[in-house]
């Protein structure tokens, strides 16, 4: 490990060097970056896929669709709006500043680390690394030890394609996380658990670095079934797909359970099944559509949880496991106990609990009354009960009548609150989440006023109230001597 | 005397807080607006109490308190009024092909239930400023100012407990003991104003509840001096900035001059005269300056002083009593640059002046150390402007002036690196107290097969395109032409 400190001293050294060279603040070489990111991914696409598979048996359709797809598209985006992104914003000065300036300019904050996470290793290390790149600060991205795969593409393959000077690979565990926070950076950019992110955020405290923390939580899915029960069959796809077709639940804004009443449980779960059956066969574990569990450990909590006797008695669908593969079948659970640990904490699997309520509208209360999730998804039409999730819950993002798609949504800032984290990013919250909002005003020095200065005297108190107030004619009067000093 | 504030009353305070915030009444515009129309009342009526409580605590004159903190308050209070329903208005966002057909927008929600702890020098300002913020965003507030000002802290508690909705508003006075307590509870948001040593310390507790911080910290700001200027001018504005905004005990405040060693005697003489006409012979007498505002920050400035390569660079000042707190305007020429004094922020009457061989040197000097607040040129030649507003790294930075930046509600002020996280004034205070939540709206109608498992070569092509926002071929591959 003493090796390991070295190396990571080394990086940095030369990252801020890079930096304070001043070469990563053009446009030009932030562009060139991002356009190396677009050819690596689609000169790598097979062996991207290949890791994936490898890490976390996750099939080329859905590699695809929601990393290496998402990764051009967002490189791309980013390379469509640079230039728009980095032009300083004028600020409208009051009068009372006459002639001054004001604007705003977006600048990098330096050297930056990312940590990312090992559910979509590749989307989830390149697409911060895009926001650092266009923000123009050099980075060091530690990819997860837990897809060693794809870790080890991408600290093999991004030092070919980008400026290795400027943006580097770690990869390593927590021995490896603990060096590297000891370092001072400019800003740290983590994606995993809410348990990581304190130790992060109280390590950041010492060098005051400033902290994005893209966490998860438990996002709940509300089926309001008296309005939408002319679509149910789109609502239960769109549930499943959520639930089992993104790394099988292994995603921060998976669907992680379902709040229905008592009525519609039972043809609810019916179509969950239907639908399941319809996407996976009748033997899911050889339909190759599934992701399997990232790892033992994993394979172990999620079998904890559904062994809690309460638990597997609400079983109600699937329920098989298979440790050597690491396949855990799609499960669907009805009225789990509220106080079990499934209930209570973030499922990270393809488990999906269904708890009913007599009337929809006590959603509300049950989510109200947890942790502040990265996502609420709400089945509806009812305009009532809309307003209320929005006004009422707090979460990272609301989406009505779809689920994870706000991911794909680059106008949307993506993040969490409480619990679900600490700043947002994607599209042009990318690129701020990586800048520091300079703000810059200029004053003239032809004209001053003496009003500004000391000695004090009661006119210059009374000017410079008026010029406060922005009460300019009433501040010619007194110049002109036209009004008393104590009367405005 | 006031009974104990123990741990109980802390997460009893906290409970209650939350009570009333999940109520719903700190949400609705009325109640922001009523609070904020308190706020103003404040400052109308009360407006000799509060120069009398400064007074008390900094002797800050009369003028200084009027503008600096009960002026700016009044405008940041009028400004919310009268923007609060379009800060308050979702802000709708494009959505693309990829999320067909939808609608989105971006709502700014209360975070909930948020500290706010202020600092001593400004304590008005500095107080109510950020409450502004946090109750324009319709958040429940707790206050802690500063137990270094404490005529200011006892009015303010006076004041707010009387005018604003204790279900929602509240003060608690105290120092570290206190703040330990508070610090302990899960706040929705910290806003603090202060050193970056308690910031270290605020942001450590803030770690363990995920609460998100904004640190308002200061830091050594530069004053960089080109030849090419109205020396006149911009030595009284620098003056202005340093000693008469709370006498050097400001975040903003100008911490040292850098200039050339040829420019530097004329720097002098301008100082030197201008302290004459604004302070007159005397400064020690002069009604027009803060004292220090206690004998430890006045034994802390002695200290710096007194250093023995320190203490022979006083060029001007250095006259003190500290009896009464007070110390001269004093001016120093090239300090050693490992001296405290060139490595701590001031906060006091004391300015170093660095002389350089030429003026491209201050660009090594300043980003040779950590990030300050605020960095300041005076020049009039437009290439040294653009390249210092570009390349040199602070909160912000003004040009021929000093510290009028932070009376802008256009621009965002906070720092970066040692001096701070997160900004605030104007729309910023809103927003450093929303949780900007993004809401998609989706309809039924459109549901590809793509989407879903099980998954085909066809359905990777039709991504692809679609990725690539490529249309001729998204038909192609539907029509089945692929």
């Amino acid at each position: 490990m003493e090796d390991m400190k070295e190396t990571v001293e080394q990086s940095l050294r030369e990252m801020r060097e890079t930096f304070a060279s001043g070469r990563t603040r053009s446009v030009k070489w932030r562009k060139t970056q991002l356009r190396a990111i677009i050819e690596m991914v689609k000169d790598n696409e097979d062996k991207m896929c290949d890791v994936l598979f490898q890490d976390l048996g996750k099939h080329s359709t859905e590699a695809f669709r929601d990393e290496l797809g998402f990764v051009i598209r967002s490189a791309t985006t980013a390379l469509d709006c640079l230039d728009k992104w980095v032009v300083p914003r004028k600020s409208n000065l009051p009068l009372l500043f006459y002639p001054a300036k004001g604007k705003v300019i977006s600048e990098p904050y330096g050297t930056v680390l990312v940590m990312s996470s090992w559910n979509f290793p590749i989307s989830l290390s390149l697409d911060p690394l895009i926001g650092a790149i266009s923000g123009g600060n050099t980075v060091l991205l530690k990819s997860s030890e837990l897809s060693p795969n794809a870790s080890a593409f991408l600290a093999k393959t991004i030092p070919s394609y980008l400026d290795n000077k400027a943006i580097k690979v770690i990869e390593g565990g927590p021995d490896v996380a603990t060096i590297l926070l000891q370092q001072q950076w400019d800003k740290i950019f983590f994606t995993g658990s809410p348990k990581i992110g304190r130790i992060i955020l109280a390590a950041a405290a010492e060098h005051l670095t400033p902290v994005t923390l893209e966490l998860g939580g438990k996002c709940p899915t509300i089926v309001d079934h008296h309005s939408v029960s002319k679509d149910m069959k789109s609502v239960v796809k769109r549930i499943s797909g959520g639930k089992w077709g993104s790394c099988s639940g292994q995603a921060c804004i998976s669907v992680d359970y379902v709040l229905v009443e008592q009525s519609f449980a039972s043809p609810l779960i019916e179509m969950l099944k239907t639908t399941v059956k319809s996407f996976f066969g009748d033997n899911p574990k050889e339909s190759g559509c599934l992701s399997k569990i990232v790892s033992k450990k994993h394979f172990q909590r999620l079998a904890r949880l559904l062994n809690d006797p309460g638990v597997k008695a609400s079983i109600v669908y699937g329920g098989s496991m298979d440790e050597d593969k690491l396949f855990v079948e799609p499960t669907i659970l009805l009225d789990p106990p509220l106080d079990s640990e499934i209930m209570n904490e973030e499922i990270f699997g393809p488990i999906l609990p269904i708890i009913t309520l007599r009337d929809i509208q006590e959603s509300i209360g049950f989510i109200k009354s947890k942790p502040k999730p990265l996502a609420i998804y709400a089945f509806t039409k009812d305009e009532n009960l809309k307003t209320r999730i929005l006004s009422e819950t707090s979460s990272g993002s609301v989406t009505f009548n779809d689920v994870m798609i706000q991911y794909m949504c680059d106008a949307l800032p993506f993040g969490g609150v409480g619990e679900s984290g600490i700043g947002r990013y994607h599209g042009k919250y990318s690129f701020e989440c990586f800048s520091h909002e300079k703000a810059i005003m200029e004053g003239s020095l032809a004209m001053d006023l003496e009003a500004r200065y000391p000695p004090w005297n009661s006119f210059k108190l009374a000017f410079i109230r008026l010029a406060f107030r922005e009460a300019y004619f009433k501040l010619v009067l007194l110049m002109l001597g036209l009004i008393k000093v104590r009367d405005q | 005397m006031a009974r104990v504030f123990e741990a109980a009353d802390a997460s009893n305070l906290v409970t209650e807080l939350r009570r009333s915030f999940d109520s719903g009444v700190t949400r609705g515009y009325e109640w922001r607006v009523n609070q904020l129309k308190k706020l103003l009342i404040i400052c109308d009526n009360h407006e000799p109490e509060i120069v009398a409580a400064l007074h008390d605590d900094l002797g800050k004159p009369e003028l200084e308190s009027s503008v600096y903190e009960v002026a700016l308050l009044r405008n940041s209070i009028k400004l919310a009024l009268k923007q609060l329903k379009d800060w308050m208005a979702p802000d709708k966002a494009k959505t693309s092909l990829t999320t067909f057909p939808s609608s989105a927008e971006i709502i700014s929600e209360p975070l909930g239930v948020v500290l706010v702890i202020s600092a001593w020098n400004y304590p008005f300002l500095l107080s109510i400023d950020p409450v502004i913020g946090a109750i324009s965003a319709g958040n429940a507030v707790v206050l802690k100012p500063s137990e270094l000002s404490p005529a200011s802290s006892s009015l303010l508690l006076k004041l707010i407990e009387q005018y604003l909705d204790p279900s929602a508003v509240r003060v608690v006075e105290g120092s570290v003991a206190e703040t330990t307590l508070l610090l302990d509870q899960k706040w929705d948001k910290i806003f603090y104003t202060g050193s970056s040593k308690i910031a270290r310390i605020i942001m450590t507790a803030a770690a363990k509840h995920l609460t998100p911080v904004v640190l308002e910290l200061g830091g050594k700001s530069p004053v960089v001096i080109d030849s090419d200027t109205n020396l006149k001018v911009t030595i009284k504005r620098i003056i202005q900035g340093k000693w008469g905004c709370n006498n050097g005990q400001a975040c903003v405040s100008p911490d040292y001059i850098l200039t050339t060693k040829e420019f530097a005697p004329k720097v002098i003489d301008e100082l030197k005269q201008e302290l004459v006409a604004f302070y007159g012979k005397n400064p020690m007498e002069s009604k027009d300056l803060s004292h220090i505002v206690n004998t430890n920050h006045f034994d802390r400035l002695s200290k710096m002083l007194e250093e023995k390569e320190v203490s022979e660079k006083i060029i001007h000042g250095g006259e003190k009593d500290r009896e009464k707190l007070k110390i001269a305007p004093t001016i120093l020429l090239d300090v050693p640059l490992d001296s405290l004094i060139m490595n701590e922020e001031i906060f006091g009457p004391l300015l170093p002046i660095f002389t350089l061989n030429n003026l491209e040197e201050s660009f090594d000097v300043i980003r040779s150390r950590p990030k300050p607040l605020a960095a300041y040129l005076f020049t009039q030649n437009q290439k040294l402007k653009e390249r210092f507003a570009m390349t040199v790294s602070a909160g912000g930075i003004v040009v021929n002036d000093i510290a009028v930046h932070l009376a802008v509600h256009s621009l965002p002020f906070g720092g970066v690196g040692e001096s701070g996280m997160g900004s605030y004034h104007g729309k910023f205070s809103f927003d450093a107290f929303s949780h900007k939540k993004a809401v998609l709206y989706k309809s039924f109608f459109g549901d590809s097969a793509i989407r879903y498992a099980p998954y085909s070569r066809g359905k990777l092509r039709l991504l692809k395109a679609l990725v690539n926002s490529n249309l001729v071929e998204v038909f192609k591959v539907l029509l089945g032409f692929k």
